[in-house]
């Protein structure tokens, strides 16, 4: 046990500060410890100074004036602005280093995109305006719908949705709604082993019955399977292409044709649509419907789990029945938006509805037509092809050290899948997850997709350099061949983080939502 | 290119390693018919950081922003004044730039927040609990009447006719894919709320009664009542506010009965932006903990037995359950939830109803300024800082006419039910701590002129 390996680890380097002395302040230095703000704040302080305005004497409020305040612990700008601080510096974040995760896309975030999601005529307009005072807005719409349409080879989007799985559920409610207008019940959605989980979850929040369909051995959807389950009960099917397995669906024209024939539709989870924009229009492949996480392709910051955004592109069939409101932009140059007082004057009188209050995420919007403009049609080519070659490089590198269950059967795409096969009795993916944060960078995707064992799902994206990729690598390797020979400190992963591994079975046997005094 | 670190000579060396020849070797597993042979047609090349921020500064200039004009829009998106330390936080990369905290052991930052964030909402809604936020308070009404439908196991909501249109459209939408059945009652121009018609509409069915608080005229629904009468049929109370300032000054619906109390947190940090990103408030009692819809974070302890926090309770999530989730919602609004509890921790208690003090007084001068207009009468008698006023002709055409003055002023309800005739002559008008004497003044001089 316990060897030193190639890539230079030395056993001494196992546990750390088990002799550090304690501190009165619970601080080590820039290791912080921060109080909650209900133990920092004194009762009755704000941080906010107001206009010395009037103040009606006699409230127009009726019987119900609240007794006391809201119980709400008010802090001074200072002290909230130390708070949160203190606080962001216990987050690893993509400004910091690579975020590996594999289907979840992690990509620099430019701060031109911010600069401009805050110019005042975009931050700070109401969505009820009248649309004559609007302008810019609505065509900040129309041009990123134009683009997605082009890129996507689809001739309609559905600009509302607010994140990818509202964007799905966009998409299997236009199928509900076709096959409404069709006449037809179609209660089944097949769904593949390997699809994410909220693909499952929209289908039955959407009112359909699902059913799995297998993977092949070579990581993809089981065509035989698929086609020999299509039939007059078969709305129609969900495959994510590229795939969660890290491979481009070659068959997904042959489903495609086979669905249609069968009177089903395609929808294609376009969760990694980062890997083929540019390159590949799934239009061409026969999808009807594709959610774009904005955030995956087009670099909207993700915030620490959101907001998100999820336009859907949608195929000819499925068109007429997108959601309200939606901004066109008339011959003579002037943008409209269309709501339900006139839908019909408009040419969509067979829409499903309105999925939210307002127009979708513009807040997004503009962040990804900013970071689209900058790229361009040449730019976005070349970030596809960077991102599947650091990934197809990444593959190459460790396959020798990390099981690559489908290595063997062509390039991956914008992830390389490996898995703990191989690791010494006692270790697993989780190890190697929890010591790649030592190592300076965020864990890859782990235990996923569910159709490997141990699962391990590593994506570069194409912001990071060959020489940050090189030290991505060394650090896998060396995890790599230390789960491999059984290395005890590993199991006790991480120790160079604000804290050490969080007891999460505790969380939930005794669940504790909000502080209590 | 200024995004893409790798060079031509590190392609080349990568290529090389990997074993191939050229990058479509790569993409030998797409058909070839469908890969493109060069960048896609039609769409113009890269331009630099320059081009870019003049070309979308000129769209962002053909729009009229609340800040440069009079402003009087309200109806589930609010203006306030936002600390300039608010958005300085929010931008710092590590609150910015992180991913989802399923990694807790370094992502504690973000975790805490949501734990504040969750008993901040919890404590400003009057309710046990509250999640870590949704996409919108529209969605997050929809949420909660499909988690009275799974506690209840009863599929009939009854909807007032104060609840915000786009918000009954929102359900209304999934309603037909659920088989769920939303009595969506009409509004009516008929002084305060009717809250003894929506008392007469339960019954032994009911699932859930909606009612906005205060709703989309402006008016303040006695939630007591309608909690008790619901309460008694086996139904539940949804409260929803669009105004979360509103709750600085009235009672907070979940000390007054409400079960679920859902609501749009835009007010507080997140600013207007065209109508999204927003944050969807969800808070309800601790007995429907399992049946929540989204992301709970908890507190626990690290293996050194340090208070840590966690996202938990994800055996109602869709990565585990699949098709039997609570909701299909993989995400929450993590930066505005951020940007909310940062507003809040400057406010505190105190400073909220300090603060619904000013917008409550600016909307009671702007009240009694427009009814001086001949022909403008008022609606309401109980009112927060939204209220509507009764024109003598339609609301559409005059909030146009004050545009072409540069002034924005209020939405007409003509917008909000465009098949509802008797509504179009309505407009409803929201003061905040933003609206000026001056502003009241000018909208007070445009109406004289354009009525």
């Amino acid at each position: 046990m316990n060897a030193p390996n190639a890539s230079g680890w030395r056993p001494e380097m196992g546990e750390a500060g088990a002799i550090l002395p304690a501190t009165v302040s619970g601080d080590h230095g820039l290791n912080l410890e921060e109080k909650l703000i209900f133990e920092l704040a004194a009762p009755g302080t704000y941080g906010v100074d107001f206009d010395d305005a009037d103040v009606a004497p006699a409230p127009a409020l009726g019987k119900f004036l609240r007794k006391a305040a809201p119980a709400l612990p008010g802090l001074t700008e200072p002290e909230v602005v130390r708070h949160y601080t203190r606080l962001s510096r216990q987050n690893y974040a993509i400004d910091l280093g690579p975020f590996p995760l594999g289907s979840c896309t992690m990509k620099h975030n430019p701060r031109l995109n911010e600069k401009v999601a805050r110019m005042a005529g975009f931050a700070d307009v109401h969505p009820l305006q009248p649309t004559q005072t609007v302008q810019g807005a609505l065509k900040v719409i129309t041009q990123l719908a134009d683009w997605l349409m082009a890129l996507t080879g689809m001739p309609a989007v559905a600009m509302t949705p607010k994140a990818g799985a509202h964007g799905e559920l966009c998409g299997l409610l236009c199928i509900r709604a076709a096959l409404t207008a069709r006449g037809e019940e179609r209660p089944v959605v097949l769904v593949p082993e390997s699809a994410h989980g909220t693909n499952p979850a929209t289908a039955a929040f959407a009112g359909f019955r699902v059913e799995n369909i297998p993977a092949t051995e070579d990581g993809r959807v089981d065509v035989a399977a698929l086609t020999a389950r299509l039939g007059p009960d078969i709305a129609g099917v969900m495959i994510t292409n590229p795939n969660t397995c890290g491979l481009f669906e070659r068959d997904l024209k042959t489903i495609s044709d086979a669905v249609h024939a069968a009177g089903g539709y395609v929808y294609c989870d376009g969760a990694n649509f980062n890997a083929i924009v540019g390159k590949v229009r799934p239009g061409d492949l026969g999808v009807d419907a594709m959610h774009i996480n904005l955030h995956k392709t087009f670099s909207t910051p993700h915030g620490g789990g959101g907001p998100g955004s999820g336009p859907v592109v949608l195929s000819a069939a499925l068109a007429p029945f997108a959601p309200l409101p939606f901004a066109t932009l008339d011959a003579d140059g002037v943008a409209h938006l269309v709501e339900e007082g006139d839908a019909h004057d408009h040419g969509h009188p067979n829409s499903f509805g309105r999925m939210t209050a307002f127009h979708g995420q513009m807040g997004m919007f503009t962040r990804a037509l900013t970071y689209i403009l900058s790229h361009g049609a040449d730019g976005l080519r070349q970030v596809s092809e960077d991102a599947v070659l650091n990934a197809n490089y990444i593959l190459r590198e460790l396959e020798d050290v990390l099981d690559a269950p489908f290595a063997a059967y062509g390039p991956c795409m914008h992830e390389a899948l490996f898995s703990d096969n191989g690791m010494a009795e006692g270790f697993s993916t989780l190890d190697i997850a929890k010591g790649l944060i030592d190592e300076g960078f965020h864990p890859m995707t782990v235990y996923f997709p569910l159709v490997v064992h141990g699962a391990m799902l590593v994506e570069p994206t194409e912001t990071e350099s060959k020489a940050g990729t090189d030290r991505l690598i060394a650090s896998l390797r060396s995890l790599a061949e230390r789960g491999r020979a059984g290395d005890v400190t590993l199991k006790s992963a991480p120790h160079y983080t604000p804290r050490r591994r969080v007891d999460e079975t505790l969380a939930a046997r005794k669940p504790k939502l909000v502080w209590k005094d | 290119m200024r995004y893409l670190p790798l060079t031509p000579a590190d392609r080349a060396t990568m290529l090389a390693r990997i074993g191939v020849d050229n990058i479509d070797a790569l993409f030998c597993d797409v058909p070839a018919e469908a890969l493109q042979a060069g960048p896609i047609a039609g769409l113009p090349a890269h331009a630099s950081e320059m081009a870019v921020e003049r070309h979308m500064g000129r769209l962002a200039g053909e729009n009229l922003s609340a800040g440069a004009a009079p402003f009087f829009l309200g109806a589930g998106a609010y203006k306030h004044h936002i600390p300039a330390s608010v958005d300085h936080l929010i931008q710092r990369g590590e609150f910015l730039t992180a991913y989802t905290p399923y990694q807790p052991e370094i992502a504690q930052g973000t975790l805490q927040v949501l734990f504040e964030f969750q008993t901040q909402v919890a404590r400003l809604l009057g309710t046990d609990i509250a999640n870590a936020s949704l996409y919108d308070g529209s969605t997050a009404c929809w949420e909660a009447i499909a988690m009275a439908h799974r506690v209840t196991k009863r599929k009939k909501s009854i909807l007032t006719g104060g609840l915000h249109p786009h918000y009954v459209a929102t359900a209304q939408t999934m309603a037909r894919f659920t088989d769920d059945v939303l009595v969506a009652q009409a509004p009516v121009l008929s002084g305060d709320a009717e809250d003894g018609a929506i008392i007469a509409a339960i019954d032994g069915e009911t699932s859930a009664v909606v009612v906005q608080y205060p709703d989309i005229l402006g008016r303040i629904p006695d939630l007591a009542a309608i909690a008790a009468a619901a309460q008694a049929h086996g139904a539940l109370l949804i409260a929803v506010v669009t105004e979360p300032v509103a709750l600085g000054l009235l009672e907070a619906p979940g000390a007054l009965g409400a079960d679920i109390v859902v609501g749009e947190g835009q007010s507080l940090g997140v600013g207007l932006q065209f109508g999204g990103p927003y944050l969807g408030l969800f808070g309800c009692r601790e007995k429907f903990l399992r049946q929540i819809p989204g992301r709970l974070c908890g507190e626990t302890l690290d293996a050194e037995g340090r208070r840590s926090f966690v996202l938990t309770l994800s055996t109602r999530e869709q990565h585990i359950r699949r098709e039997k989730a609570t909701s299909n919602i993989c995400t929450n609004s993590g930066l505005c939830a951020l940007a909310f509890s940062i507003h809040m921790s400057l406010l505190g208690g105190a400073g909220l109803e300090r603060l619904a003090r000013i917008n409550h007084g600016k909307a009671q001068a702007l009240a009694a300024a427009v009814a001086t207009v001949p022909g403008v009468s008022v609606l309401n008698d109980a009112y927060f800082n939204e209220f509507t006023v009764i024109l003598p002709k339609d609301a559409r055409e005059v909030v146009d006419a004050l545009a072409e003055r540069d002034i924005l002023g209020g939405v007409p309800l003509g917008r909000l039910y465009a098949e509802t005739p008797a509504l179009a002559n309505g407009l409803l008008l929201t003061a905040t701590e933003c609206t000026s004497d001056e502003d009241i003044a000018a909208l007070v001089a445009a109406l004289k002129e354009v009525l």
